[in-house]
Formats: structure tokens, C-alpha cells, sequence
């Protein structure tokens, strides 16, 4: 508990990292950024639950643990992502994201 | 226990058939195969219309020679079948039809073995029709008729034949849709009497169905089975369907499986909605009557051979459902007689105009002429074929006509008056169309210098033409005893509409 | 009175084995084949004649009629076709003139159609035709005649469209098929009426007059007229069809494209009698039901075919043609006199007088046609123009016509004067307008016939390439049988055998009447001999005399054209294609564009399948706030 700010307002921050998240992984045109915005995503997730934790349940700590779950599965994630890319770029030279839109109509 | 699986044997003997054309290596052993299987079911059918008319004497049940398998349990879906006069006749139908087109396709060259494997699978589709009376198997068997039109026509067609294929197809599946709707009302609505949901046609007929979920479904099912049988406005998959599909194939169709269309409004829509039917008869006839003239007015102006045959079906096939929607024992009987008579002529047609195509390459009958000089025979059977098509005395489309007419006629309201001298009027304007084509293109000087030499018509294509107008002719001359067969069995559908 | 059967029975025999072993047989035999089934027939219709007429017919001075039939077919539980034989004085009588001139056709035939290709299937034909004829005067029920009577109709198309090469004959047979199956339509409607007003279709019950199927006549009624009336009227309208009465007529002169002997046959003697033999077998129904309105009917209708197909007889340049409106203008006395007959004794002098007619008819309009075979065969042309002076190289030929002619001018004591007499006795005493318009014809019957007796036996000789023979025996001998018959067939008490209600009686010649037809009919010779006898300016003056009134009639009325009109402007053009084209493309224009619509629209929404993940991405997200905005929604509320 941090005296004299409010969940709400740090629930509104993590809110504001999430839709960054979300607008990054929708308009960037690099795969690394896509990323990157992913990795956003999840931290804002992240946050809020140590943030909830702390605020609304004190005396335990569910919320803290989680999030070293989160933080684990996002390394992971982003490993096997990277890998992907790298093998993409093997196939078509680029990580622009553009250029991945064969499976299409 | 030979006599208790005679009606599954109908079923069990194309298959076999099937599974041995696999087997076959080239076109010959194909067409020796086919042929078999064709007449042993031609015998079967003959000895079917025999043991029946036994079993009649003995036994009076509105279907004979029954048998019945659960098959989904959940949803009381059995394999039931059984057969009455109706069913006789028209697996008889079937029968000859099939084998006149193995005849006929004695020379299939490309892919033979494919062809008349899905020739043999539409016709157990079609034998599995006539024989099922479980809703459900019924309607199983009409997808299996229909399916393979699609291959035949798209594979082995002539002109434009994905195009029409795929019309064909798409159309009839379309109808199939309504007919599924239509169908599963009936059966959610077959317990109306306290039962169980059944899909049997038999106890079906017994429940008294609720008045309004009759006239709500009637259309529905009537339109679903009346597309395949050419009711206007939705018989335009029949003139494409037809030009472009090969001989045999077009001999089938418009032989045999227009005829499911009837059939199934007589045994599906008629039997189980009869006050459906009675509230909705009078739209319907107006547009089978007009379907009839219309079909007629249609043929006259065509150049092509096939389009001229196909609305000449579209007009038959009208009278056929006007028939039925007069809901008396006289046009009933008129209506299956004129099933099984059109269904034969059009073969008959449909098999001299592929011999004709075949010889002279084009179906134009602008194009053609003096061709009675150069092939008498075929030409020979041509005329006599078209005057039994325009319903003269001594071939089956008279005997099935007239009763058509007589049984219209017991009606007495100006509507139905009114509507039946339309249709009866359609007698001239089908001499019309019949004369143009038989004296442009059969009388008169011969028109192309090549067809000095066409080639004579072969055996195969003899016995094809024989094994059809045999049929017509005896029927024409001596209807008595298949329209007493058919007449015996109308009594229960009468109950319902009374 | 069962060996009937075997009446009709030989010549379809002939018809099937002639026409299964077409190609084996050589046309000599099939001619004998031909010749002899029909001859068989013909003594078997005589001994029949001979035993209904003499022998077993009367009981208690009544003819009776005896029926032997079968089931063909049932419709329901009462109305039902028989197949079946009815002997009665009119069939009887129909027997004898069938066989007689089918007979002298086939004979005829083996020298007219010899060397042509299709021998055999001619005599095939024929005999189809004989069969269904028989069939057709032994109907027993309006059905069976009504099958026959198609039957007798595909014969025709068969026969006229012989040399199928012709473009003419093939039009012909088309519109003679037609034309007939339109008047089938009518027939049709009436024979359904009938069934279902009366409950049956059988001949004896119906004509019972006191019967209940008579009786009920005034029960049911449409539109002012009994409704038994209605069906009348449209069985006569078949009638008229088959019998080319006004206006269902312009198939007959079409149909002489046909040869001679089928046009002696079919179209002279024996078909187009069809008509008048149906009202006749009806005639009990047309006098007794609303007061015989449908009789009037008939009777006027005959008249002015009459006096219309004479008129134009008189123009016409081939002499088939004037011939066939002969026959047209004869059948139509047949028709009238049934008309303005009666019923009981001396009233039914019209039905009597019209048999009658019907019966010296045949004889001398078959023997003109077989002359004017003759004539075409000797010097291959049908037009007056091409003829002339053959009185001295067919000397036969001559005098057989001349006998034909004098007896449908009706100079006594040939057979035509004793039956138009009769008609015209009937006609006096029922109708005195239609009594004038009979006399004139009678004055243009013998105008115009020996217009071309003079023609083509008289006047200036035609060029001719060869010059021309008399025909073979086998083509003079039938002339002579026949020409033989219209001498003493009018002799015969025919009013003893035939008359409506089937008891004989006695008729006498009204002598002041019978002088005036005679009289009238010699102005008409004699002026045909002023025209016609040697060459002179006389006939075209007069004709040009009458100018347009000539022209028209000329060109028949321009009826042909105006049909051809309907036909072909309005039922081919107007209506066929614009079903066609209505069918092309609007009802499948329809379905069509259900599928081009369905490929358009999917078009649009293809675009959903981007290929770019962000899309997807997108599309997934705010998938998911719109629902979690419905779920928080519904969650406060």
C-alpha cells in the first residue's frame, strides 16, 4: 500500500501501458516492435495483479506469485517468438510484417 | 426369408455391382458388368410386379413385402421399407430405364468404369427412393440420386457442362434444403397424438397433425420435391441440365429422377398434409397448369433438340402435379400412369437424339433435315415416339392423359374447370412443337450433303430403343391391368383427403 | 354377330405385317397383301350388310343394334372405356362404304403407285387407315370413337405427308394434323362434359330419348344454354374439324398433296365423312336436348360451308383442289340435312337423305378422284391449263368422269340426283332458307364440275410431251366398279334401312321439287358447256365481271393466309418466344443471378481474409471489449 495514491489511479496507468500494448501490436510494422508491444501487454497484466494484491488483499501474496508466473511465460514466449523471426527472415530477408501476408484471400 | 428381403435386394445388387465395376479394367468388361447388374434388377423388377400382385391377393396392408431395421434410436430413424402398386410400377420403370441406358452407352470411351459406376450409384439412390418408407432413408436416398448428377454431367457432358452442372446441382440442392425443413416439421409435429417422434410415413399418416402446422409445411415440402419435378418457376436447371448432359445420363434423369418429384408429393406432401394439401391445391395448380402450357409455348421456338425435350418435360411433368393436386382415385392414377409413360417417352427421346448427335455432331434442328431418308429407323421410331408424346391412342400417353383430364373434370368449381381446359389445350400446342421438329428436321429434302452417308443404327442401339417402346406401346393398348394395379392402392391416400 | 371383329381386325394385320417386315417383303407382294386383306373385308362388311339388313336385324320392325365389348379401362367406379363392336343400321352402312372404296383405292393403287419407293409402306399405311375407319363407325362409346378417331388423324398425316421430301406435302400433313387436333380439342372438352354430366360415355345409353343421360339435359345450365348443349356443340365442333366445315376447312385443300388415291380415300369418301357419321351416331342427343338448339347450329353451319366451298370451287385451276371444295361444299348437304332433320319417320327424312348422300357420295366423289388420278398420272400436271382433248387417248377415263359428274350434278337417274333430291325435300320442308341456298348450290355443283370435265376432256388439246395413254386395268377397272355404283346406287330403298329412329319407311319422290333441283342443275351443265365446251373469251369476261368478288374467291378468302397469320405471328412469335426468351431470361435469369449474387457478395467480404496478422489481431480485440462491455452491461443490470 503506498499512502496517498489511489488504486484507481494506478489502475488507470497500467490500463494506459495495456492499450499502448494494443495500439503498438496493431499498427507496427516491425515484428520486433510487435513484440516488444507484446511484452508491454503483459507487463501492464503484471502490474495490476501485484497491484490488486497489495491494495485489496494485504495479507496474502497470490498476486505476487502469479506474477512471476507471467513474467516466466512472457520470457518464454518472447524466446519461441524470436525464434520464429529469425527463421522468417532466413525465408524473406525482412521483419516487416507486410511482407508475411500470403495466407490470404 | 427370401421374400422378406426381396425389396432390399434392390439395393443390394447395384452395390454389388458397384464394387465389381471397380474391379474392371477397361470399357468392355465395364459395359459387360453394368449390363448384368442391370438385367438382373430388370428380372427382379419383373418378378417383383409378379409377387406382388400374389402377395395382393393375401394380404391387405397398405405396404407389402415390408422390413424394418432401427438405425439411430435417439431419433427414431429406421431403414423401413415396403412397397404397394405405386412403388411396383415405378421400380419397373426404373429398371428398364437403367438397362436402355447401358445399351445406349455401350461406346462410353472415356472413363467408362467411372461412369457406370455413378450411373449405377444414382440408381440405387433411386430404387432406395421408391422403396423407403421412413422419412429420413427417403431422404437419404434422394441425396444419394441426386449427388451424382453433378459428376455425370460435369465429367462426361457435353456444351457448357460445369455450368450446368453446377445448376443442376446447386439447384436441387437448394430444393433439397427446403424439402429437409419441410420434412423435419413433419417430424417434430409426429407426435401430435401423444406418440413418439417417428420419421415412419405409415404412422405419420395416422396422426392427426395440427390444421395450421399442415398449412404451414405443405408448401414447404411440396416446393422441396416439386423442384426436381419441374414445377414452374423452378425448372430451369432442366433445359442446361439436359443439352449438356450425356445420353444416358439425360435418359435417367428425366426418365427417372423427375419422377421422385412426384412421387414424393404424392407419398410425402399429399399423404401425410391432406388438409395442407386441400387448402393449398389451388396456387399450386395454377402454376402446374400454366407450368404446362408454358413448357409447351416454350418448346416451339427452340432449335436445340435437347431444349425442346426438356420443356416438353417441363409441360408432361406439370400435369403430372396438376394431376395430383386434384385430390381424386381417377387423376392419381392419371398422374402415375403419365410418370411412367413420360418417363419412358423422354428416354426414348433423350437415347434417338444422343444417336442423332452422335452422327450428324450438332443438335440444331435448323441444321438438320431429310433425315428420314438417311437413317429410316432411327427417324422411324423418332415419329412414332413424338406422336406418343402428343398423346395419341394405342401409346401410354393417351391412357395416362385421359385419366388425368376425366379425373380433373370431377371437380366441379369454375377453378378447377377453368384450369383443366388450360391444360387439356396444351394438346395442340404440343402437336405443334412435336410437328415443326419431326418436319424440319426428319421430312423434307436432306439439307447437308454429308448426311448422305450417316451411319445405320447398330444392335446396342436397337435393343435400347425396343426395350423402351415396347412399354409404351403395351400400356397404350392394353392399360387395363397396370392401371388397376396402381388404382387398388390409391384407396389409403384418399382416406386423408376426404 | 361377333365375326364383326375380324372386320377391322385382317387390315391391321396387313398394317403390322407390312410394317415389321417392311424390308423383306417386295412391293409386289405387299400390294397383293394389301388387295387381298381388304377384299377380305369388304365380303366379310357385305355378308354382315347382308345378314343385319335381311336377315336378323329387324325385331318387330325396329332395327336393332347389337354390342359386343370389353373393359379397356376403368377412370372410376362408373365412368369406364369399353373397346368394343355396335352393329346398327349407320355403322352397317359405313361397313359397305369403307370396304368398298378402300377396296377400289388399294386396287387402284397397285398401278397409280407402282415403282415408287415406298410401295410397301404406302399399302402399310392404308391399311392403318382402313383399320382405324372400322374402328371408328364400330365405336360403341364416345371414347372408343374418340381414340379411333386420332388414330384415323395419324393415318391422314401419314398418307398426306407421303413424299416426305416435298416441302409442300410436309406442311400439308402438319396442318392437317393440327388444324384436326385443334377441333380434337373441342371434341375432347365435350366427350369430358358429356362423362361427367351424364356419368357415361356408352352410345346406347346416351341416345336413349327417354333415358336419363337425354332427360337431364335441362338440370345444369352455363350461361343460358344447358350445359349438355355446350358439350354438343363441341363435339360438333370435332366434327367440323375432321369434316372441313367453315372454318376449320383449310387443312382439306392443302391435303391433296397426298396421292390421288389417298386424297379418293381419305378425303373424299371416307374420313371427312367422320364428322357427319359422329352427329349422326349422336343424333338422338343433338335432336332431344334443348330442343335440338345444337341441330341449328349444324344445319347453318353446313349451309354456308356449302355454298362458301362451291363459290370457291368455281375459280380454282387444279383439279384436286376443285375437287377437295367439292367434297367440302357435298359434306356440308351432309350436314345440313342432319341439321333440319327430324326424328320419327318421314321427320327424320333429313338424317336419311344425309346417309343417304353420304353413301352416293363416296362412289362418285372417290370415282372423280380416281379419274383425276388417272388424268395427273397420264400427264404428270394437276392444272386445267396443262390439259385438254383427252377424251380421244383416255376414252375410259371419259366416260367414267362424265358418269361422276352427271351424278353429282344430280341427273337423274344417277345415284347423286336421288339423295340430293332428298336433302333438298328436307330442307324445303324444315327450313326454306337454307332449302335457296342448297338449290343454288346445286346449280354451282353442276357448273363447276363440268367446268373441268370440259377442260380437261374437251377444248383445245394441251401440249403434251408424250402422248397420253389410258391407264393400266388395275386403274380403269376400279372406275368402272365405281362409276358402275353411281349409276344404280341411288336405286336402293334406302330409307327402308337407314333412317333416325331406326324403323324403315317409305319415301316419295317430290316431283315438283325433284324437277326444279333437276332443272337447276341443267342451267348449271348448261352453262359450263357455253364456258367451257370449246375455247372462248366467255369465262374470263364473266370473271372479270365479278373483279375483286373473283379475286377473293380466288384466293380462297385469304383464310390461309389469315391463319398462317395467327399461327405464325402471334403463336409462334408473340407468344413461344416470348415464353422462350421469358423463360431464358427471367425465370433462369433469376436463378442464375441467385448465384451471381452469391459470388458477389462473397467477393465483398473476401477482403475479411487479409493475410496480415495485425487485422486478425485487431478483429480479435474488439471482439472482445464488445463483449466484455455486453457482459458488464448485463452484469449491473
Amino acid at each position: 500500500m503506498i499512502t496517498g495514491i489511489s488504486i484507481y489511479e494506478i489502475l488507470t496507468v497500467t490500463s494506459i501501458l495495456f492499450f499502448i500494448g494494443v495500439y503498438g501490436f496493431i499498427t507496427r510494422t516491425n515484428l520486433i516492435s510487435i513484440l516488444i508491444s507484446v511484452e508491454l501487454i503483459l507487463n501492464a497484466a503484471v502490474v495490476n495483479f501485484v497491484i490488486i494484491n497489495k491494495y485489496l488483499f494485504p495479507e496474502v501474496l497470490q498476486g505476487v506469485y502469479f506474477s512471476i508466473f507471467i513474467i516466466a511465460v512472457a520470457a518464454a514466449e518472447t524466446a519461441l517468438a524470436v525464434s520464429i523471426i529469425i527463421n522468417l527472415y532466413r525465408q524473406i530477408s525482412s521483419v516487416e510484417v507486410k511482407d508475411i501476408e500470403t495466407m490470404k484471400y | 426369408m427370401i421374400n422378406m428381403d426381396i425389396l432390399s435386394l434392390f439395393i443390394v445388387v447395384p452395390a454389388l455391382t458397384v464394387l465389381v465395376l471397380i474391379f474392371t479394367k477397361n470399357l468392355k468388361q465395364a459395359r459387360i458388368v453394368a449390363l448384368a447388374g442391370s438385367l438382373v434388377q430388370l428380372g427382379m423388377a419383373i418378378n417383383l410386379i409378379f409377387s406382388y400382385i400374389k402377395e395382393r391377393a393375401m394380404n391387405d396392408a397398405i405396404m407389402v413385402f415390408t422390413k424394418d431395421v432401427v438405425w439411430f434410436k435417439n431419433f427414431n430413424i429406421h431403414y423401413n421399407i415396403g412397397v404397394d402398386g405405386i412403388s411396383v410400377a415405378l421400380l419397373l420403370l426404373t429398371a428398364i430405364i437403367v438397362l436402355a441406358g447401358v445399351f445406349i452407352s455401350w461406346k462410353m470411351e472415356d472413363l467408362p468404369k467411372e461412369f457406370f459406376i455413378s450411373l449405377i450409384v444414382l440408381s440405387i439412390g433411386v430404387y432406395g427412393f421408391f422403396i423407403s418408407i421412413d422419412l429420413f432413408t427417403m431422404f437419404v436416398f434422394f441425396e444419394i440420386a441426386v449427388i451424382p448428377m453433378y459428376l455425370l454431367i460435369g465429367i462426361w457432358g457435353t456444351g457448357p457442362r460445369e455450368f450446368s452442372a453446377m445448376k443442376l446441382t446447386l439447384m436441387l440442392m437448394g430444393a433439397s434444403a427446403i424439402l429437409l425443413v419441410g420434412i423435419l416439421g413433419i417430424y417434430f409435429n409426429s407426435n401430435a397424438d401423444g406418440g413418439a417422434l417417428t420419421f415412419n410415413i405409415l404412422e405419420i399418416a395416422k396422426v392427426n397433425i395440427p390444421s395450421d402446422v399442415q398449412k404451414l409445411f405443405f408448401p414447404i415440402t411440396f416446393i422441396g420435391f416439386a423442384v426436381i419435378g419441374a414445377l414452374f418457376p423452378f425448372h430451369t436447371w432442366s433445359p442446361d441440365g439436359h443439352a449438356s448432359a450425356p445420353t444416358a445420363v439425360s435418359m435417367l434423369h428425366a426418365g427417372v429422377l423427375m419422377k421422385l418429384g412426384g412421387y414424393g408429393v404424392f407419398r410425402v406432401a399429399i399423404f401425410l398434409l391432406p388438409e395442407g394439401a386441400l387448402h393449398w391445391s389451388w396456387f399450386f395448380i395454377i402454376l402446374s397448369a400454366f407450368g404446362v402450357i408454358y413448357g409447351a409455348f416454350a418448346a416451339i421456338k427452340q432449335t436445340d433438340l435437347k431444349y425442346i425435350n426438356a420443356y416438353s418435360s417441363v409441360s408432361h411433368l406439370g400435369l403430372v402435379l396438376f394431376a395430383l393436386l386434384m385430390l381424386n382415385k381417377t387423376a392419381w392414377n392419371g398422374a402415375i400412369l403419365q410418370s411412367l409413360s413420360h418417363g419412358l417417352m423422354t428416354a426414348l427421346f433423350f437415347a434417338l437424339i444422343g444417336m442423332i448427335y452422335g452422327r450428324t455432331h450438332t443438335r440444331d434442328v435448323t441444321k438438320l433435315g431429310g433425315l428420314l431418308k438417311v437413317i429410316p429407323f432411327i427417324s422411324a421410331v423418332y415419329v412414332i415416339a413424338g406422336l406418343a408424346s402428343l398423346g395419341l391412342p394405342g401409346f401410354s400417353g393417351f391412357v395416362a392423359e385421359m385419366n388425368i383430364f376425366v379425373g380433373a373434370f370431377q371437380n366441379d368449381d369454375i377453378f378447377y374447370r377453368v384450369a383443366t381446359i388450360l391444360a387439356v389445350s396444351a394438346i395442340v400446342v404440343t402437336a405443334v412443337y412435336i410437328l415443326r421438329v419431326v418436319g424440319i428436321m426428319l421430312m423434307g429434302p436432306v439439307k447437308n450433303e454429308a448426311y448422305l452417308t450417316l451411319e445405320k443404327v447398330r444392335w446396342y442401339e436397337k435393343i435400347g430403343i425396343v426395350l423402351l417402346l415396347l412399354p409404351i406401346i403395351s400400356i397404350g393398348v392394353a392399360p387395363l391391368w397396370l392401371s388397376e394395379l396402381i388404382l387398388k392402392s390409391l384407396d389409403p391416400f384418399l382416406r386423408g383427403v376426404l | 354377330m361377333n365375326y364383326i371383329i375380324l372386320i377391322p381386325i385382317v387390315p391391321l394385320a396387313v398394317f403390322l405385317i407390312l410394317g415389321l417386315f417392311y424390308k423383306k417383303i417386295k412391293p409386289a407382294i405387299s400390294g397383293y397383301t394389301g388387295v387381298m386383306g381388304l377384299f377380305i373385308s369388304t365380303c366379310l362388311a357385305f355378308y354382315t350388310a347382308y345378314n343385319y339388313f335381311f336377315v336378323i336385324g329387324k325385331t318387330e320392325g325396329v332395327y336393332q343394334t347389337f354390342v359386343a365389348k370389353t373393359v379397356w379401362m376403368n377412370f372410376t367406379d362408373s365412368l369406364r372405356i369399353d373397346m368394343g363392336i355396335l352393329a346398327d343400321p349407320i355403322s352397317v352402312m359405313m361397313l359397305i362404304v369403307v370396304s368398298v372404296i378402300s377396296l377400289m383405292v388399294h386396287i387402284y393403287s397397285r398401278g397409280y403407285m407402282k415403282g415408287d419407293p415406298g410401295y410397301t409402306k404406302y399399302f402399310a399405311f392404308l391399311s392403318l387407315f382402313t383399320f382405324s375407319m372400322y374402328g371408328l363407325v364400330l365405336a360403341t362409346n364416345l371414347f372408343q370413337i374418340y381414340i379411333f378417331w386420332e388414330l384415323v388423324g395419324v393415318s391422314s398425316y401419314l398418307l398426306i405427308g407421303y413424299y416426305y421430301t416435298k416441302e409442300s406435302a410436309v406442311a400439308a400433313a402438319k396442318k392437317a394434323f393440327i388444324v384436326t387436333r385443334f377441333a380434337d380439342l373441342g371434341f375432347l372438352i365435350g366427350i369430358l362434359l358429356i362423362g361427367y354430366y351424364t356419368g357415361t360415355y356408352d352410345f346406347e345409353i346416351l341416345n336413349n330419348p327417354e333415358g336419363a343421360a337425354i332427360l337431364s339435359w335441362a338440370s345444369t345450365s352455363f350461361m343460358g344454354l344447358s350445359i349438355l348443349t355446350w358439350a354438343l356443340l363441341l363435339i360438333f365442333i370435332g366434327g367440323a374439324g375432321k369434316s372441313a366445315m367453315f372454318p376449320l376447312h383449310i387443312w382439306l385443300p392443302d391435303a391433296m398433296e397426298g396421292p390421288t388415291p389417298v386424297s379418293a380415300l381419305i378425303h373424299a369418301a371416307t374420313m371427312v365423312v367422320a364428322g357427319v357419321y359422329l352427329v349422326a351416331r349422336l343424333f338422338p342427343m343433338y335432336y332431344f336436348v334443348e330442343d335440338g338448339f345444337a341441330l341449328n347450329i349444324v344445319a347453318f353451319v353446313g349451309g354456308f360451308t356449302a355454298l362458301f366451298a362451291a363459290v370457291i370451287a368455281i375459280t380454282q385451276t387444279d383439279i384436286k383442289r376443285v375437287l377437295a371444295f367439292s367434297t367440302m361444299s357435298q359434306l356440308g348437304y351432309m350436314m345440313l340435312a342432319l341439321g333440319v332433320s327430324g326424328y320419327e319417320g318421314h321427320e327424320g327424312l333429313g338424317y336419311m337423305a344425309s346417309m343417304f348422300h353420304l353413301f352416293t357420295h363416296a362412289m362418285f366423289k372417290a370415282l372423280l378422284f380416281l379419274c383425276a388420278g388417272s388424268v395427273i398420272h397420264a400427264i404428270h400436271s394437276n392444272f386445267l391449263k396443262d390439259m385438254g382433248g383427252l377424251r380421244k387417248y383416255m376414252p375410259i377415263t371419259n366416260i367414267t368422269f362424265l358418269i361422276a359428274a352427271l351424278a353429282i350434278a344430280g341427273v337423274p337417274p344417277l345415284a347423286g340426283f336421288w339423295s340430293k333430291d332428298e336433302i333438298l325435300v328436307a330442307a324445303f320442308e324444315h327450313n326454306k332458307f337454307l332449302y335457296v341456298i342448297g338449290l343454288f348450290v346445286a346449280g354451282l355443283t353442276a357448273f363447276y364440275i363440268f367446268r373441268i370435265y370440259f377442260g380437261i376432256f374437251w377444248g383445245k388439246e394441251g401440249s403434251y410431251k408424250h402422248k397420253p395413254h389410258e391407264s393400266p386395268w388395275s386403274m380403269t377397272a376400279p372406275l368402272l366398279i365405281l362409276a358402275f355404283l353411281s349409276i344404280v346406287g341411288g336405286l336402293i330403298p334406302f330409307s327402308r334401312f337407314i333412317s333416325a329412329d331406326k324403323i324403315g319407311f317409305e319415301t316419295h319422290t317430290n316431283y315438283p321439287l325433284a324437277a326444279i333441283a333437276v332443272f337447276v342443275g341443267l342451267i348449271g351443265i348448261g352453262l359450263s358447256w357455253m364456258f367451257y365446251k370449246k375455247e372462248n373469251e366467255l369465262a374470263n369476261r364473266f370473271s372479270l365481271g365479278f373483279g375483286t368478288f373473283y379475286t377473293w374467291a380466288y384466293n380462297k378468302f385469304y383464310f390461309d393466309e389469315l391463319y398462317l397469320f395467327v399461327a405464325k405471328k402471334i403463336m409462334f412469335n408473340g407468344i413461344a418466344r416470348s415464353a422462350a426468351r421469358f423463360d431464358k431470361k427471367y425465370v433462369d435469369g433469376t436463378m442464375v443471378g441467385i448465384g451471381n449474387q452469391t459470388v458477389k457478395t462473397s467477393e465483398k467480404i473476401k477482403g475479411m481474409q487479409s493475410g496480415k496478422v495485425q487485422d486478425y489481431a485487431f478483429a480479435f480485440i474488439a471482439g472482445a471489449v464488445i463483449l466484455a462491455i455486453i457482459c458488464i452491461y448485463i452484469w449491473t443490470n
